[in-house]
């Protein structure tokens, strides 16, 4: 069981910030997140966590279709999401 | 045409300088000594167009910056446009020269973040700073509306002797104010701060301890704000990455079309820039011989070209290696190897002498007398 962040219960459901913006950037192909003074272009697996934080969503729900989208480990998913969802929520780029 | 050198990658952010009119008038002013008239500003569609072609070249942000965007009478009409094309919009501002109203209206046309200038935390000295009497209020109200409509605020500081003594205040006044991130930036000497530099530049221990009270802020209040610190070149021994590369991440477009790899370059003497009224703004990204012609490594001379850093800092910045060694594509002589490093250092001895406020005036950015007219 991974260790849980202080403010990433099972069952929030969260969502990007006002003022960050997840984007499909025709020209290079790619996502890329855009938020104040920053862009930052996340790797595949992120990509695919941050299309999923709608909201409405949550924190397991999120776990449970990317497990099985892709027919991975849950520990693994979970794991990735909370580490990458803890980042975020530290630089206010994701509420929930 | 033949080019040698690869095409470059698409630009990341785009600056458009909308107008060079603002009703503050610091003495730091990026701008250039020579600003131009209203009467030479792009309509309306050349905007329009600009900012869809900037999309369609790979823009992602595009900075609405000045002189003060928010003079132009279109700047609803603009932020609604290149939200529709898909860019992110910033607003630089002033927070002086408009109805408060209109923040609420841009944030309803799409505007994705407000970046607001303060000049002091002091309000007597904030005003005086920016030659503005009531400005510092203004800017508060400018502050509230915005966090009243939920668009995030960034609170931008620029660092000089009047102010170095009150750089964390200013941390702290963001905080207040609502603001989720501060940028504490140290003066850089292009544009009026270069015929200001010894009315600004503050004496070495005065910045040194500035940034360590600033420094300590950023682990105190870690999660509440985020604080970008630019730190002072002049008292560095490694040069800034100059807007990360020349014509590599970002351009500039000037109040009358004029692109630019960045806003002082124009400095720099022999080079042409082409026109977004005579050229697409494509062209000029990829073949503009101004945007070639420090781009990469190519251009380099020693110590640069056989440095292990040369493609992290890039030489640093080529308008100051000009000003200061008289040659565009020396090294900056920021870097401890360039060898006009003392130029730096005999700067800050006789320039970082005076404590707190001078006494001297100011040479504020102005407009000469006819283009206020006019």
């Amino acid at each position: 069981m991974t260790a849980e962040p202080a403010g990433l219960a099972d069952d929030a459901r969260p969502k990007l910030a006002r003022g960050v913006k997840l984007k499909r950037d025709g020209v290079r192909g790619a996502w890329v997140l855009l938020a104040p003074e920053r862009v930052i272009q996340p790797n595949p697996v992120a990509a695919e966590i941050l299309q999923r934080l709608d909201g409405v969503r949550t924190v397991v729900e999120i776990v449970d279709d990317l497990a099985q989208a892709f027919q991975a480990p849950r520990e693994r998913i979970d794991a990735d999401v909370r580490a990458l969802l803890s980042d975020l929520l530290a630089k206010r780029m994701v509420v929930t | 045409m033949n080019q040698v050198t690869p095409p470059p990658a698409a630009p990341l952010g785009l600056l458009a300088e909308l107008t060079h009119r603002c009703a503050l008038g610091c003495p730091y002013c990026s701008n250039p000594l020579e600003l131009e008239a209203r009467s030479r500003e792009l309509s309306t569609d050349e905007w329009k167009r600009v900012f869809s072609e900037a999309a369609a070249l790979g823009v992602l942000q595009v900075h609405l910056s000045g002189g003060e965007p928010a003079l132009r009478r279109d700047i609803v009409e603009l932020v609604a446009h290149c939200a529709r094309e898909g860019l992110y919009t910033n607003l630089i501002t002033s927070g002086v020269g408009y109805r408060p109203e209109l923040i609420a209206q841009l944030a309803e046309a799409g505007l994705d973040h407000v970046q607001l200038s303060v000049q002091d935390s002091e309000p007597g000295s904030a005003d005086h700073i920016g030659g503005y009497n009531g400005a510092f209020e203004r800017k508060r109200e400018i502050a509230r509306r915005t966090v009243e409509t939920g668009v995030p605020l960034t609170i931008n500081a620029v660092i000089h002797r009047a102010n170095v003594a009150r750089a964390p205040d200013m941390v702290m006044l963001a905080l207040d104010w609502g603001a989720g991130r501060v940028e504490i930036a140290h003066t850089q000497y292009y544009g009026w701060a270069l015929p200001n530099r010894a009315l600004l530049m503050p004496p070495r221990n005065a910045a040194l301890a500035a940034i360590a009270a600033v420094e300590a802020l950023k682990i105190e209040l870690h999660g509440r704000i985020a604080i970008d610190h630019v730190l002072p070149d002049y008292h560095a021994n490694v040069p800034k990455a100059c807007m990360g590369g020349w014509g590599r991440r970002t351009l500039n477009v000037t109040p009358a079309g004029k692109v630019l790899p960045c806003h002082a370059s124009e400095s720099i003497p022999g080079l042409e820039f082409w026109s977004v009224r005579e050229h697409a703004l494509g062209d000029v990204w990829r073949a503009n011989p101004a945007f070639q012609a420090y781009r990469g490594t190519g251009w380099m001379k020693e110590p640069c070209l056989s440095c292990a850093r040369r493609e992290v800092d890039f030489g640093g910045c080529r308008c100051q290696a000009l000003m200061l060694t008289g040659d565009a594509a020396n090294t900056d002589p920021v870097c401890h190897l360039s060898p006009h490093h003392d130029r730096i250092l005999s700067a800050v001895e006789a320039d970082g002498v005076g404590e707190g406020a001078p006494a001297a005036a100011y040479e504020y950015r102005r407009f000469t007398r006819a283009d206020v007219v006019g």
